[in-house]
């Protein structure tokens, strides 16, 4: 295996990570994931007049500063944008089968809720009897028995 | 791709790794291709139970507690800490490797040490945060929290979230074990008399892997 070798011959040159960029890329990640918790709490605090169509916008911005997050990690912390670019290809193509697995399953789980609250009209009204709200101190009767499985 | 290789370079010709990197660590690309195809199936199942429900518990209410600060109201607060705990442990353990890249043995080592310090602060930040939501009544089969609109939960958001931070808590603890492994192997000399510091290099693709899974488990599970 003599190519074993060229690990030794990495340092110096553009193949070496460099400190400055290591550091770069921590914040990069770390104001994402401030940016994402102030969101994420502004959300709880605001008293916004559609809430259900600001939290789809919010999951949409999540989502692409997750998929942000996770490109600097692997790009940067695990060198894979350094490497060949073949390399790369048999590492992420595969990876697109989760844009199918993604779309088929959730679809398939917004289609049977559709689904089971048309036929099930029992199911659906149970579903949105409203509980009081428990004062979950000490785990005493909490282990409830719910109907609606 | 970016580095200086000429355009007419034949890499398939024989004689080369096309890919330019150790066996070793090309086969830790793939293992880790294929974890990320497990916690992807175990994400996406958790996707389709939500989707499949009429409401949800909502993490802010769910996870707002903090240790000694006890049920202080401040949403998301501590799971916050164990992100940042995290990304910093990735980033001592991309300077393990760059000091591996130097065959600076005390330099690795002193990376090393910070990186299992992270990983074992996570994994302890992980034990508060399980026990705690346990003693709120909170377990596989149990679940204590409404749903968002006031109307009774199912098990099902306790049962995925112990399954999956489980699953990715384990994988912490394996990493931790991986990464002393090497720090003690770093300490008895084995990498300098290799002559490379590949196997840091490997340990760190699993160490950064564990990093990225979070980035998403964080995502679905405390944001969403």
């Amino acid at each position: 295996m003599e190519n074993s070798h060229s690990t030794t011959a990495h340092h110096g040159g553009e193949k070496d990570f460099s400190t400055k960029a290591i550091w770069k890329t921590f914040r990069i990640l770390l104001y994402i994931t401030i940016f994402e918790l102030i969101l994420a709490i502004g959300y709880y605090e605001i008293d916004f007049s559609n809430r259900e169509l600001v939290k789809h916008i919010l999951n949409g911005v999540f989502i692409i500063l997750t998929l942000a997050k996770a490109f600097f990690i692997v790009a940067e912390f695990m060198h894979l944008g350094h490497e060949i670019k073949n390399l790369i290809m048999t590492i992420v193509v595969p990876l697109l089968l989760f844009v199918w697995f993604i779309a088929a399953f959730l679809w398939d789980g917004d289609s049977y809720k559709n689904l089971r609250n048309q036929y099930d009209r029992n199911h659906f009204e149970q579903s949105k009897v409203k509980m009081e709200k428990k004062e979950h101190g000490h785990g005493e009767g909490v282990k409830k028995e719910h109907g609606v499985e | 791709m970016a580095q200086a290789v000429p355009a007419e370079q034949k890499w398939w010709s024989g004689g080369k790794s096309p890919f330019n990197v150790e066996y070793g660590k090309l086969m830790m690309w793939y293992f880790l291709m294929s974890d990320a195809f497990t916690f992807g199936a175990f994400l996406i199942s958790y996707g389709t139970i939500r989707f499949s429900s009429n409401s949800w518990p909502d993490p802010n209410e769910v996870f707002k507690s903090f240790p000694v600060i006890g049920e202080m109201s401040i949403p998301l607060a501590f799971v916050s800490l164990m992100t940042f705990i995290l990304i910093m442990s990735s980033v001592t353990m991309v300077l393990a490797v760059t000091a591996g890249h130097q065959n600076d043995r005390k330099g690795v080592m002193k990376w090393m040490f910070f990186t299992i310090i992270g990983g074992i602060a996570f994994l302890s930040c992980q034990a508060w945060e399980w026990s705690h939501l346990h003693h709120q009544g909170a377990w596989w089969g149990s679940n204590p929290f409404n749903n968002i609109d006031g109307s009774a939960a199912s098990t099902n958001f306790s049962n995925f979230f112990f399954t999956i931070t489980g699953f990715h808590g384990f994988h912490v603890f394996s990493g931790v074990v991986i990464n002393i492994i090497m720090l003690i192997m770093t300490y008895l000399g084995v990498f300098d008399r290799r002559g490379h510091y590949a196997m840091i290099e490997k340990a760190g693709l699993y160490w950064h892997f564990v990093d990225l899974v979070w980035v998403f488990v964080f995502t679905c599970f405390y944001l969403f």
